[in-house]
Formats: structure tokens, sequence, C-alpha cells
């Protein structure tokens, strides 16, 4: 009778069936189909393959610009090449984080995180640690990202479905380092 | 209408913006705004950002080489073979992403939905993109130099034919989503 009670009282705490913008979550191969397609709307339409890290570089600029000048960073060698400026690629930026917003608000996933439970599980719940090290992360990704001469999604995506050999070399690059470097922070095995 | 459109004109912007959208939603929906689900996949725990990925360069490139194939395409948008920036700049992202937690295009999202971290690292992330362009003279000449092969494709590099990558493509991808399925839901 209590293994009844608790079915019930489980069956009732799980999230109603919902479908479109009010799911959860929707399947990760649905999802890439859906990425692919974008793919075929971004390149036929605007022949301009999906990218984000650019656009981040180019929002230091204009962070750099509030220190030295304007004049300053578009004299810099990488930026005079990279303008900083508002343009499609901040559109598609602002537009990324308003779709995840609403369709995070839609399904009731919307929560203020400081610190993640996979983080919490092996550092504890203190939230400077956690802020240092995405802060640094964020240092090192972008580094990485211009170095390479794309992201996840303009090298990942965008660049390996061209089959470009670059793309494929970061890709598989970024993989291994990544698994070692989670090895190295957390435990394999139990969380 | 003409396509493709200028990224500069009114439509081009404006489809800047349904891009974007779309995009935000389908991180969100495909769960990679989350923490966890990006880290559990370099502990092996949780395959979701392979899947996405997998099946998003096989339907996303099998069409763009159809539509190249079929001369509607202005051309390939391909990234300069650096060999060493590739594969340091690969590498240091793959650190990167780990202690973030997350990639720029995930970063961004995951702000939207409430990642507070997500947002430190995004600032990081801009001071980042300063540290590029403050050595840019050094990286450019000691780095993006060394071993640059240019614009290179696949089928040109090796031999092999378009179509057969997309089949090796295809069967890895599939023979992979087939052993993800087999390890059960648990591990997504």
């Amino acid at each position: 009778m209590a293994i009844l009670v608790k079915m019930e009282n489980y069956l009732d705490s799980r999230p109603k069936k919902a479908a479109g913008l009010r799911a959860v979550s929707w399947s990760p191969y649905l999802v890439g189909t859906g990425i692919g397609m974008l793919s075929w709307a971004a390149f036929y339409l605007v022949n301009k393959p999906i990218g984000m890290s650019t656009e981040v570089s180019k929002l230091s600029g204009w962070f750099a610009s509030l220190f030295v000048g304007m004049e300053k960073v578009t004299a810099n060698g990488y930026w005079s090449g990279t303008k900083p400026g508002f343009g499609y690629e901040t559109i598609f930026l602002i537009a990324t984080a308003l779709g995840a917003f609403l369709s995070s608000r839609r399904s009731g996933n919307f929560a203020w995180e400081k610190v993640p439970s996979v983080w919490s599980a092996r550092y504890g719940s203190g939230t400077a640690r956690r802020m240092i090290a995405a802060f640094v992360g964020g240092i090192i990704i972008l580094y990485g990202a211009r170095i390479a001469g794309g992201c996840t999604s303009g090298h990942g995506i965008s660049g390996t479905l061209q089959l470009a050999v670059s793309s494929w070399v970061f890709f598989i690059s970024m993989f291994a380092t990544g698994i070692v470097t989670a090895a190295l922070m957390f435990r394999f095995g139990k969380s | 209408m003409n396509f493709p459109l200028s990224t500069s004109s009114p439509t081009g912007l404006l489809l800047a913006g349904l891009f974007g959208l779309v995009f935000g939603i389908l991180l969100e929906k495909g769960r990679v705004t989350d923490y966890n689900v990006i880290v559990n996949l370099f502990r092996f725990r949780d395959f979701t950002v392979l899947k996405i990925m997998l099946t998003a360069i096989l339907v996303g490139g099998i069409g763009v080489a159809v539509m190249m194939r079929g001369g509607i395409l202005e051309g390939w948008h391909i990234k300069e073979m650096n060999t060493l920036g590739v594969i340091l700049g690969g590498g240091l992202f793959g650190v990167g992403m780990v202690l973030y937690g997350y990639c720029p295009g995930t970063g961004v999202a995951a702000i939207a939905t409430g990642s507070i971290h997500a947002l430190t690292g995004f600032l990081g992330m801009v001071v980042g993109g300063v540290f590029y362009a403050v050595t840019y003279g050094w990286v450019k000449t000691a780095v993006l130099t060394v071993g640059a092969t240019g614009k290179t494709r696949l089928p040109e590099s090796t031999g092999i034919p378009e179509f057969a990558w997309w089949i090796i493509l295809a069967t890895a991808s599939l023979l992979i989503f087939r052993i993800l399925g087999k390890r059960g839901k648990a591990n997504g």
C-alpha cells in the first residue's frame, strides 16, 4: 500500500507531458536536425554560416574601447579586421539569448543558478570557486577559439558539416583535452 | 527576391534575429544550456551534446552539399587549416569548455535561462578576446603560420570523394547512436 502511495506521488510529481515550447526538452536528434536545417537556411538565405565567437571578440573590442578608446582598438591588428560594431552577428547573439529565455520560461526550466550540481558534488556549494573557474574557463575558451578560428558553432557544426579539415581537427583536439580535463577535475564513475 | 541577401540589409538583419531565436530555442530544448549536460559529455555520462552535434552535421552537411552541387550556393566557408593554431586552439578550447561548462553559443543561451556562472564565464570570454587581440601580433607570426595549408576540405585532401565521406560519417554516426541507445536512456 505504501508503495502504491509512493508511486502515485512520483507520478504526480512528474512534469506533465507537454508539447512544443512548453516541453522540458526535445529529442537530441530533433534538435540536431533543427540546427542542421538552420544551417541550410543560413547558407542559402544570407550565405553566412552560424557562429558565435567572432561576435564575442567584437564585444571584447568594444569593452577595450571603454578604456583605451575606439581609435586604439581599431588600430589593433586583430580588431582592424574584425571591427567591433552593431550588426548581423550582434543581433544573432542577442536573439539566441532571447530564444533560450523564451524557451526556458515556457517550459518552466528557467532558474537562477550559481553553482551547478555536478560542480557542487565535487567542489562544494561555494559560489566564489565556481565563479573563478567559470571566469578563467571563459578566458581560455575564447583565446582558444580565436587561435583556432572558430568555436563549437563556427568550427564544430558549420565547419565540420562542410568537411573542412581544420574543423574536424578542432573537433578532435577539443574532445581530447576536454576528456583529460574532466578526468583531472572530476572522478569517473560515481559523481 | 534574390538570395543570398546582404547581411547588412534590413531583411538580412531580420533573418539574424529569426535564426538566433530558433538557435536559442533549439539549444535550450536540447538541454545544452545545462552545465551538467555539457560537462557530463566529457565524463562519458551524458551523450546529448554528441547526438545533437552529429545529427546537425549529417543533416546540415548533406543538405549543404546537395545545394552546393545544385549550384544554388555562393561557395564554401572553410576556415584556414593552420595546423598548430587549430590543434592548440582546439586543445585550449576543450580545457576551457570543461572549466566554464559551456561554449560561446551555449554560454550566451545559458545566461538567458538564469545561469549566473554562465554570465561570469561570458565576462571571462570578453577578457579572453582582449588577450587575443593584445597578443595577436605574436600569435599571427609564431602560431598561425606553422603548418598553414589553407582552406582545405577532406575530399580534396584525402582523395576520398564527397559522397563517400557522407556514407562513412552517416554509418559511423548511426553506429554510435545505436550503441548509445543500448546504454539506456539514463545516460542521456
